[in-house]
């Protein structure tokens, strides 16, 4: 992803490191992986087109580990209650309400690299 | 771009814009003329309006903002007079002129007017629209008294009971002896006209009106035999016929209504028309689900997608008065070749009674418990043969016994704070305010919204309950043919049969195969894939573990706190003082939380975290324990008695039989979870009777059951038959577990398969046919040969993806070590 969805996160790229979580091809398509980082897990997912997202691995519902559900398209449905999450914005597809924060991956010469703050 | 006119800004056209954008938003440039100077809004509950429980804003559907939102041009209290066909345009009242490509007419109907000396003075109204409201309630203001309601159907008893709540004094004059005929025969119209009696409305009978008079308002009606009564409103409720006017001066066929093909399309094939103004295959339509799904299929045609056909509905129709438990659908009278089951109580005031023919429902009037309405509507629909549940039908399908609901079956005497869904803690109150607040339909949007009846589904039945009074007649039932997904339009079995018939191998190559609509399906129709597509060819399918639930990707149970239980398989549910120790070894050692026996005779091993999962088993497998599958849509446990080798009563060797039956269904894929029971003797002690799959042992041989289920529906098993030997209960049950993972929807138990196929089905196909049963037997053995292969030994060894990483997080020391970097 684009260091744009850093800002629109409202993480300032100047204070992200990028951490180094291996190759992209160590996730499966449609799959997920746990990073964990101080402040908790972070799940990257890998979807069928490719494309890399992270989100810390809570459910806004109950808290349930959204790497272990199922994806699709660029959505993932939490393995407790059900509830589908958008990848990209990490909101609850309607009509359930909520969010859970994100994170800004990229990917370089085939290996991801997750961006967290400094200090966090 | 193209251009879109509807005529009509009501439920049933505004439903096809709606469906329109949603698939194709942008194709076409819409403009809308609405008669009424209003916004679309729930004509459905102009009820609540009239009865003062609602406001106008409460039942608006679409706001101002939302047609500006989605570009649409609205022309608020503006007729449409004239269609030009030939120039593609329509003509407003004013003068006005707009060109169209396609054109949808949604002109709904009129009400009938009697056509009565003095029909024409103020006071007098039909109950229609919202004006029609306002007007009463402006006779109410006014002070009047006295309201006459003409017509004792099933609007004109609405109308009453409205105006009963603003206070006035209801006299309701029906023209035959009996209230709403069309819906209700004579005993249960009796109960229903005593019930609205005692809440003070009055009723004659059998009685014509003859002119309505007085000054400059309406003051009286008269009756044929002479009689007068005081009225200063006279509501008119007695039918509604299609409103036609316009198709017929543009040329268009019509006969009742605007004749329209299966697409939905008229004579003129650029103008397509739907709702109350439409008639189809001889029909006509007056209650929001079938105008909703002319709707569906009119978008679709309209989006060019041009696959969906409009066969026609089937409606059922309740009465949306409070305490007053309504159902009634087809032809509830009866007649020739009929037969009729009757169910009366008086006491409690309830009636019911099924027409059958041909062992088949063809009708139904419920009257003071109508929870079964759409259970008896679905029989009646799907055309179910009703012979094998025929003894305990018009009990209904709420068994004895369900849980999560206390007991409740009757939505009306429910307070707003009862909990109706004990799952998800959601009140009526809460389900009543969503229905009405976020216009809702139908029961999967309830679901979608309120969480109700969304997990374990004990509570369906009230909640759609809870639906159809809120909604009234009005309220959709849910589709008949249901697809697999949203992804799809295709049923479970079309699905199956493309899989079996096109030799589709694995998930991704059905998504492919069969156009779904979303590039890789949903985590709902993924996983049913891959298990069609196993069932279907064992040798040959692809499992693919990314379409699996979590609980069959880890092979254990995923818990709240995102942990996950371990059950090891103890055959038969007999173990061993070294198994005991293996396992009581390994929860020490990796200090599980929580040690506890589980319903089916096995040990539990909750609170252990993902990475621990392999080393578990590791351990455990090497005191020879092998995965239980107590996390899977697969053949659980064999619970058992002990049986003649110990027990004093015990007719057989049971212990020994579930062994057996273990040994030789472990690992199997099912479409739902599969427990199953053998018992030595009729005490059933292992509760063979409420399994999947049960024996019960009995002197001469084995008893086999089928279907039973002890979670949130009790439903005791069916006998299937009784057999003489081992070697036969193996055979019979290894058929029969075939056919159900051959047949069986995804995701739907064994109980649920038998009802809806019915047990003759399933006994003609293992009792009565020898061949058949031995080629499902022989089936279900192959798929074991490849099925049968421990997927914990597998990855405690580091296979099936442990590997790759499956089990482990990526951990902080790892990103330390491949160097953190700033970009």
């Amino acid at each position: 992803m684009s260091e744009g969805s850093a800002h629109k996160r409202g993480l300032s790229p100047i204070c992200t490191h990028w951490i180094d979580i291996g190759l992209l091809q160590e996730i499966p398509q449609q799959g997920a992986r746990v990073v964990e980082t101080d402040a908790g897990d972070v799940a990257v997912f890998r979807t069928l087109d490719d494309r890399v997202f992270a989100l810390r691995d809570r459910c806004p519902h109950r808290g349930g580990p959204l790497s272990q559900g199922i994806v699709f398209g660029h959505r993932v449905a939490c393995p407790l209650h059900n509830w589908l999450i958008d990848l990209d914005s990490g909101h609850a597809v309607a009509p359930d309400e909520g969010c859970t924060p994100g994170y800004p991956v990229r990917v370089s010469e085939g290996r991801v690299f997750l961006g967290v703050r400094d200090g966090v | 771009m193209r251009k879109l006119v509807l005529v009509g800004n009501g439920m049933a056209g505004m439903k096809v814009i709606e469906e329109l954008l949603h698939l194709v938003p942008d194709a076409y440039e819409i403009t809308v003329f609405g008669a009424e100077p209003h916004v679309n809004y729930n004509r459905i509950l102009l009820s609540p309006v009239l009865a003062g429980e609602k406001e106008f804003a409460d039942i608006v559907l679409n706001t101002d903002d939302w047609y500006a939102g989605h570009g649409i041009r609205l022309h608020k209290g503006r007729k449409i007079v004239r269609i030009d066909r030939r120039q593609r345009l329509v003509h407003a009242e004013d003068g006005a002129v707009t060109s169209y490509d396609r054109l949808v007419l949604a002109t709904g109907s009129h009400p009938v007017l009697l056509p009565l000396p003095g029909r024409e003075l103020p006071g007098v109204v039909t109950f229609r629209d919202i004006q029609d409201v306002e007007r009463m309630l402006g006779a109410v203001k006014r002070g009047g008294r006295h309201a006459v309601v003409i017509g004792g159907g099933l609007l004109g008893l609405e109308a009453a009971n409205g105006l009963l709540n603003r206070g006035m004094d209801v006299t309701v004059i029906h023209l035959l002896g009996s209230l709403m005929e069309r819906q209700l025969d004579t005993a249960a119209a009796a109960l229903l006209k005593s019930a609205l009696e005692q809440r003070g409305v009055r009723f004659i009978m059998g009685a014509k009106t003859e002119a309505v008079f007085g000054d400059e308002r309406v003051n009286a009606v008269r009756l044929s035999d002479g009689r007068e009564l005081a009225a200063e409103l006279v509501v008119m409720a007695v039918g509604i016929r299609p409103n036609i006017d316009l198709a017929k001066q543009a040329g268009l066929h019509c006969e009742r209504g605007v004749i329209v093909n299966d697409t939905m399309q008229t004579f003129d094939p650029r103008i397509y028309a739907v709702g109350e103004c439409v008639q189809h295959r001889k029909q006509t339509y007056g209650l929001v689900a079938p105008l909703f799904e002319q709707a569906k299929v009119c978008a679709n045609h309209l989006a060019e997608l041009a696959y969906a056909r409009y066969e026609g509905s089937v409606t059922a129709t309740r009465l949306k008065v409070t305490g007053i438990d309504l159902f009634s659908a087809g032809n509830f009278q009866g007649g020739v070749d009929c037969e009729e089951i009757v169910f009366q109580d008086p006491a409690r005031g309830v009636y019911k009674k099924l027409v059958i023919n041909d062992q088949r429902i063809s009708g139904a009037v419920l009257y003071g418990d109508a929870i079964d309405g759409n259970w008896y509507f679905d029989l009646m629909r799907d055309g179910t043969p009703i012979a094998d549940i025929r003894e305990h039908l018009i009990f209904g399908q709420t068994a004895l016994g369900d849980s999560g609901h206390g007991g409740e079956d009757r939505v009306m005497r429910m307070s707003d704070t009862a909990e109706v869904c004990g799952c998800n803690g959601v009140c009526k109150g809460t389900i009543v305010e969503a229905i009405t607040e976020k216009k809702l339909f139908t029961l999967d949007a309830v679901r979608a919204h309120t969480k109700a009846s969304s997990s374990c589904g004990s509570c369906t039945g009230l909640v759609e309950q809870i639906l159809a009074h809120t909604l009234g007649g009005n309220y959709s039932a849910a589709p008949k043919v249901k697809p697999l997904c949203d992804c799809t339009d295709f049923t479970h079995e079309e699905v199956r049969r493309a899989i079996r018939d096109r030799g589709l191998t694995s998930a991704r190559a059905a998504i492919a195969a069969l156009g779904w609509r979303t590039p890789d399906g949903c985590h709902r129709c993924r996983p049913a894939l891959n298990f069609y597509v196993i069932a279907a060819w064992p040798d040959e399918a692809q499992d693919d573990p990314q379409s699996r639930f979590i609980n069959e990707r880890a092979h254990a149970n995923i818990q709240r706190d995102g942990t996950y239980s371990v059950v090891p398989r103890i055959w038969g549910g007999v173990t061993t003082p070294a198994e005991l120790r293996a396992i009581a070894d390994v929860a020490e050692r990796f200090a599980v939380p929580t040690v506890k026996i589980t319903g089916g005779q096995r040990i539990d091993l909750l609170g252990v975290r993902k990475e621990q999962l392999p080393a578990v088993w590791g351990e455990l497998g090497k005191a020879g324990l092998v995965s239980g599958h107590a996390y899977g849509k697969a053949v659980r446990t064999v619970k058992t008695c002990v049986g003649s080798e110990w027990c004093r009563f015990g007719t057989q060797d049971s212990t020994r039989m579930g062994i057996r039956i273990e040994k030789m269904t472990w690992g199997s894929w099912t479409p739902a979870k599969v427990k199953m029971a053998v018992s030595g003797c009729p005490r059933n002690c292992a509760e063979a009777t409420i399994k999947d799959f049960g024996v019960v042992a009995v002197e001469s041989g084995w008893e086999l059951h089928v279907g039973g289920n002890g979670g949130v529906k009790i439903r005791a098993t069916d006998l299937l038959c009784k057999v003489a030997t081992q070697e036969e209960v193996l055979e019979y049950c290894g058929a029969f577990l075939q056919l159900y993972r051959e047949e069986g929807h995804y995701g739907e138990r064994t109980a649920p398969w038998i009802e809806r196929v019915g047990l003759s089905c399933i006994r003609s196909r293992i009792v009565d046919d020898a061949v058949g049963r031995q080629a499902l037997y022989q089936r279900f053995l192959a798929a074991q040969k490849v099925a049968q292969t421990d997927p914990w030994a597998e990855r405690a060894d580091g296979g099936g993806g442990a590997a790759q990483g499956d089990f482990r997080k990526v951990g902080t020391d790892y990103v330390y070590r491949s160097g953190r970097s700033h970009v």
